[in-house]
């Protein structure tokens, strides 16, 4: 079959419709789960079908896409998703986060400021912040209508009285616009502060369990803690071994099998660039002469 | 010492109006009667018993005044903070919130009136959180308190409920209960699958609690040693009927009702 037998975004335009109008509702409620009818994609489910389903409702001939998989471009998920949508629509892609109009994420927020011009979209395994502690839907459904949140705090105290601490450290739940209570997929609680105020929209969504939501810009996102336990956005606490930057995510890496570990910028657009502009870490080769 | 009971109960009366004022409650599934036609009045720092057989409406009653179901007929008025509110009427939102605040409900099975999988601390501080506590330290600090109250060790609070037995549950259910200080307690037969010692050191437990704070409760069961010790009052229901009323000494030392009188010698003969 030629690559020109797709419909652009591979969705035919009812289904994109439906999916927009969905969209279309979370801006309007923030944080709130909007049920859709998610479609076979082909890819299996776990591989971000509906943030791929989000993305192709979203997209222009004009977008230039980028899609990062823990923060980066050249991973199989990251790689596969943006081939995809290059056959599909045959939009232009990108690795700069600066140059992309559209962004799909499994894991991540890019550490460079977004802007009004962008939207970033979500792959979401798991919508509902309640689920692990009332697995019942009628209930949790029940909860969010009713404001009844006081379980989120019952599974940070669990936390505590646990680990000392507040342990969870992705998919940290945070409160949209003082209302619903939302998961924001399991992005590092490091990233939770970039969903408040943040001037791109963004997007959520679950292709599975078949739920879109939304954050517009700006919307005002507060991660939930105790008084005496606030929340603290960390990281590992090193520099970047190749950019040498103090400030953003990092992965720790095995170098060797005598325990030699490495600490890198998990955006690797963020890394490179600051790599190509004279920046260097710990273990960068050293300088040419 | 009846007359003494009724110039107290009397003087009761006239210094309060009634937490709990319950007209024509009346629940059928189908063409079969749940309760039909309940009516009483429960006044602050009364408690009262509802005993009968197995299939007597008892459990129903109890459901439709705490707003699990929602009766076909009749008005639970109950005094709010705000005034005197029929709950039959209310929002469901109002009424959860009563749920979480104001009442607490003790269930026969702690597994349904307790998250198994969250620790004994947790299910105590659930209500404290539900209600916007939001400092670690001051919910751990209530929790250990209120374990104390109901003779679990301080240092059983991470467990969870699943490690202890079936008492201990029951008693973690009550701590998770009142902790809020609710004015009004539903418990349906709350030392029911319990081995008989465990069950009289719960009824102690339980006495202790209604008389320090003062609570005011409403108590299902089919155990006549259990009203003799907890209730002021108590309604006797047969066949969704409630069939005598009246203060517990009178009822039982003198029932005036056949059934009652059945019920009674019953006990006795054991
Ligand atoms: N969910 C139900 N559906 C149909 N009938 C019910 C239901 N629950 C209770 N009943 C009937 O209503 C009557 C009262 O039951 P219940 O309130 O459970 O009594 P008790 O708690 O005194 O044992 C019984 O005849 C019982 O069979
Ligand atoms: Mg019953």
């Amino acid at each position: 079959m030629s690559e020109t037998a797709y419909n652009f975004g591979y969705l035919d335009e009812q289904t994109k419709r439906m999916i927009r109008r969905a969209i279309l509702k979370g801006l309007a409620v923030p944080g709130y789960q909007v049920p859709f009818a998610s479609r076979e994609m082909p890819m299996p489910y776990g591989w971000g079908t509906g943030g791929v389903q989000v993305t192709a409702a979203c997209l222009t001939p004009e977008d230039r896409l980028k899609v990062i998989d823990q923060g980066a471009d050249d991973t199989t998920n990251a790689v596969s998703i943006r081939s995809f949508f290059q056959r599909t629509a045959g939009v232009a892609v990108t690795g700069a986060t600066r140059d992309a109009t559209l962004i799909q994420t499994r894991h991540r927020i890019p550490e460079a400021a977004l802007t009004e011009d962008q939207i970033l979209v979500y792959q979401v395994p798991i919508p509902e912040p309640l689920r692990f502690i009332e697995p019942r839907e009628t209930e949790t459904r029940k909860m969010h209508s009713l404001q009844e949140y006081g379980l989120m705090h019952v599974k940070l105290y669990e936390d505590i009285a646990r680990h000392g601490q507040i342990a969870t450290s992705y998919a940290y739940p945070v409160a949209v616009e003082g209302r619903y209570v939302m998961d924001p997929s399991p992005i590092p609680k490091f990233d939770n502060p970039k969903l408040n105020d943040c001037p791109a929209i963004q997007l959520f969504g679950a292709g599975r369990e078949q739920r879109i939501y939304a954050l517009p810009p700006y919307s005002k996102v507060v991660s939930l803690d105790f008084d005496d336990h606030p929340f603290v956005a960390s990281k590992a606490d090193h520099a970047c071994d190749l950019c040498g930057s103090g400030v953003s995510y990092l992965d720790e890496v095995i170098v060797d099998d005598q325990g030699g570990r490495m600490f890198v910028c998990s955006d690797t657009d963020y890394c490179g660039a600051r790599v190509a502009a004279g920046q260097r870490g710990r273990l960068s080769p050293p300088e040419a002469a | 010492m009846p007359a003494e009971q009724m110039d107290i109960f009397a003087s009761k009366k006239a210094l309060a109006a009634p937490l709990l004022s319950v007209q024509g409650l009346t629940k059928r599934y189908g063409a079969r009667i749940g309760c039909a036609d309940v009516s009483f009045d429960l006044y602050p720092g009364e408690v009262m018993g509802i005993v009968g057989e197995s299939g007597s409406g008892k459990s129903t009653l109890l459901s439709c005044l705490a707003g699990h179901m929602a009766p076909d007929a009749g008005s639970v008025v109950f005094q709010t903070a705000a005034g005197p509110r029929d709950t039959v009427r209310m929002s469901e939102p109002e009424r959860r919130m009563l749920a979480r605040t104001d009442w607490a409900f003790v269930h026969q099975n702690p597994r349904d009136g307790l998250r198994m999988g969250v620790s004994a601390g947790g299910n105590v501080g659930e209500r404290l959180m539900a209600v916007g506590a939001r400092h670690y330290g001051g919910i751990r600090e209530k929790a250990t308190d209120w374990l104390g109250r109901v003779e679990i060790a301080a240092d059983r609070i991470d467990d969870r409920p699943s490690q202890f037995s079936g008492g201990m549950q029951q008693r973690l259910q009550i701590a998770r209960n009142l902790v809020t200080g609710p004015r009004l307690v539903f418990m349906d037969e709350p030392t029911g699958g319990l081995d008989v010692s465990v069950q009289a050191r719960l009824l102690d437990l339980l006495r202790g609690l209604v008389r320090q704070m003062g609570l005011s409760a409403i108590i299902v069961t089919h155990d006549l040693a259990v009203v003799r010790l907890l209730a002021d009052r108590l309604m006797v229901m047969k066949g969704g009927q409630v069939v005598e009323q009246g203060l517990t000494d009178q009822v039982l030392d003198d029932p005036q009702h056949g059934y009652t009188q059945l019920l009674v010698s019953s006990v006795l003969q054991v």
